[in-house]
């Protein structure tokens, strides 16, 4: 079940890669990846997992282009994320933890951040925009502000707001986490359908098992200082007691 | 079973009219109590003390009618403004070198907390000795004495935005421009207003200090005027010219807020 794929065919790869915050060699520093190596195909929808702590957020900074390496090498189609950061422009869009909705701007208006940085024309974008949020369920809801909805009608804001840059690569943060189960199950599944529908590449940062299984067709599971313990591939013809297998290896590695 | 019909006069629309009443009235209340206990003194203390507040306000309508007199009310209104806008112009861009370069701010923080101390007349004593004119004086005056709170309430502001928010914007790898219109424009907007409002009472005192020492004309150089005449009534309504303009600015201020910061959620129950 161990997924290889090669560099060509990677939209994300990171190559010995290390993160080390604080000066190294120092009695401060803390080693949060250690020398990892991963690769993410086009179309793949790749779940992290890991206990909290264990570097996930670093490795989803790095893909994003927000921290740099300490050392290694991290290509995002074939791309330096960090040094070519304004490349990604509409390349890579991120779904955070929290909704981090722009206090000051209307639900339409915050789906419309992305589109205005790639200079899409007004009317343009806010159709794009209000198309989002009809499909994500918010239509009604454009001029309210974040301060007016619910954290499950912000996170779905926050969501439409990644996919409506139509971009290739998505990065995810446990988007899912601050809601409620009942909540955070629909938002998954509507996740799942909106990624496959339009051929995404995603990345899934979780610290859930079960979700984990739920989204991706690719789990890898990380132990501290953020190295590769497991790394398992499935996919709709996977049965159930293998699924079940799986999740008992998982626990396993994450217990160990 | 009974009904009970809602009492009269209590219909949503008469609430409102109420309760405006109400805050109207809490609000004038004060104003009038002082302008009340003047007007009693004024009968029993003499003229150059505490002069009848009809005097006062004859003066005031004298001071708008008269061209000349009202010429001396905007000069120093254009002082109060272009010193403000100077030293937030100079303090905001301070503030961002000083957020961008740690270098920066550690040089330039202990300058500004030396000018803090400076107080409002050495400026005016320096500005006298080192320059000739006028109205530069003034402006030099102006933007000294305020542009270390500008600065350290801008750079604040910087600071203090949301790291989280600015990471989510920066994820769309913004211009610079673009960041700074979609994000840091309107996340440092409310400080940057209540900055405007601490600084303008601060500067409408401190240009009639610089006007009374080292100018020949605005309401600081009449104030020198009524004092060497003992009117005290003079005094008064040449100082009501100031406040007057204080209040319509704070007034501007206070509707742009709210027009600008609708966004906010405003709780019940209030601290």
């Amino acid at each position: 079940m161990r997924d290889t794929v090669t560099p060509g065919e990677a939209a994300i790869h990171l190559d010995h890669v290390s993160k080390v915050f604080g000066r190294e060699g120092s009695g401060a520093a803390y080693r949060a990846v250690d020398d990892l190596n991963l690769e993410v195909r086009f179309g793949q929808m790749l779940a992290i997992l890991g206990k909290t702590g264990c570097g996930k957020s670093t490795i989803f900074n790095m893909i994003a282009g927000l921290t740099e390496p300490s050392r290694g090498k991290v290509r995002v189609a074939g791309r330096d994320p960090f040094a070519e950061f304004d490349w990604f422009r509409g390349k890579m869009a991120i779904v955070f933890q929290s909704d981090r909705l722009l206090p000051w701007r209307s639900a339409v208006q915050n789906v419309e951040l992305g589109l205005e940085m790639l200079e899409v024309p007004a009317a343009e974008r806010r159709v794009t925009a209000q198309m989002w949020l009809t499909k994500l369920g918010l239509g009604g809801h454009e001029n309210d502000f974040p301060h007016a909805l619910s954290g499950g009608m912000r996170q779905r804001i926050s969501i439409a707001r990644a996919f409506a840059t139509n971009a290739n690569i998505l990065l995810c943060d446990e988007p899912f986490s601050a809601l409620d189960e009942s909540t955070a199950g629909r938002l998954r599944a509507e996740f799942v359908r909106l990624v496959k529908e339009n051929g995404k590449t995603a990345v899934f940062i979780t610290h859930s098992i079960s979700e984990a299984l739920e989204i991706g067709d690719r789990i890898v599971v990380l132990k501290r200082p953020a190295k590769i313990a497991y790394d398992v591939s499935f996919d709709g013809a996977t049965d159930a007691e293998e699924r079940e297998l799986i999740r008992s290896r998982i626990g396993a590695v994450l217990a160990a | 079973m009974s009904e009970t019909a809602p009492p009269a006069g209590s219909s949503p629309s008469a609430n409102a009219v109420i309760s405006a009443m109400k805050r109207l009235g809490s609000s004038v209340l004060p104003f009038v109590v002082v302008i009340l206990i003047w007007q009693f003194a004024s009968l029993f203390f003499p003229r150059f003390l505490f002069p009848s507040l009809i005097d006062v306000f004859w003066r005031c309508l004298e001071i708008f009618s008269s061209g000349a007199m009202f010429a001396d009310v905007l000069a120093t209104i254009f002082r109060i403004l272009a010193g403000l806008a100077g030293a937030f112009i100079v303090g905001g861009l301070l503030a961002l070198l000083m957020v961008r370069q740690r270098a920066v701010d550690d040089f330039l923080s202990p300058i500004l907390t030396l000018f803090q101390g400076i107080p409002a007349l050495s400026w005016v004593v320096f500005a006298i000795i080192w320059f000739h004119g006028v109205e530069f004086r003034i402006f030099f005056i102006m933007v000294l004495t305020t542009l270390p709170a500008f600065t350290f309430q801008v750079l604040g502001a910087l600071r203090g935005m949301s790291k989280d928010l600015m990471e989510m914007v920066l994820s769309f790898r913004p211009t610079r421009i673009k960041l700074f219109r979609v994000m840091i424009m309107p996340a440092i907007l409310p400080d940057i207003l209540t900055a405007w409002k601490v600084n303008l009472g601060n500067a409408s005192r401190v240009v009639v200090v610089a006007e009374l020492v080292g100018a020949t004309g605005g309401v600081g150089y009449q104030l020198l005027q009524q004092q060497q005449l003992f009117d005290m009534a003079g005094a008064l309504a040449w100082t009501l010219q100031l406040v007057f303009f204080v209040l319509i600015v704070q007034g501007a201020l206070t509707f742009i807020e709210n027009a600008a910061f609708r966004y906010r959620a405003v709780s019940e129950r209030s601290i």
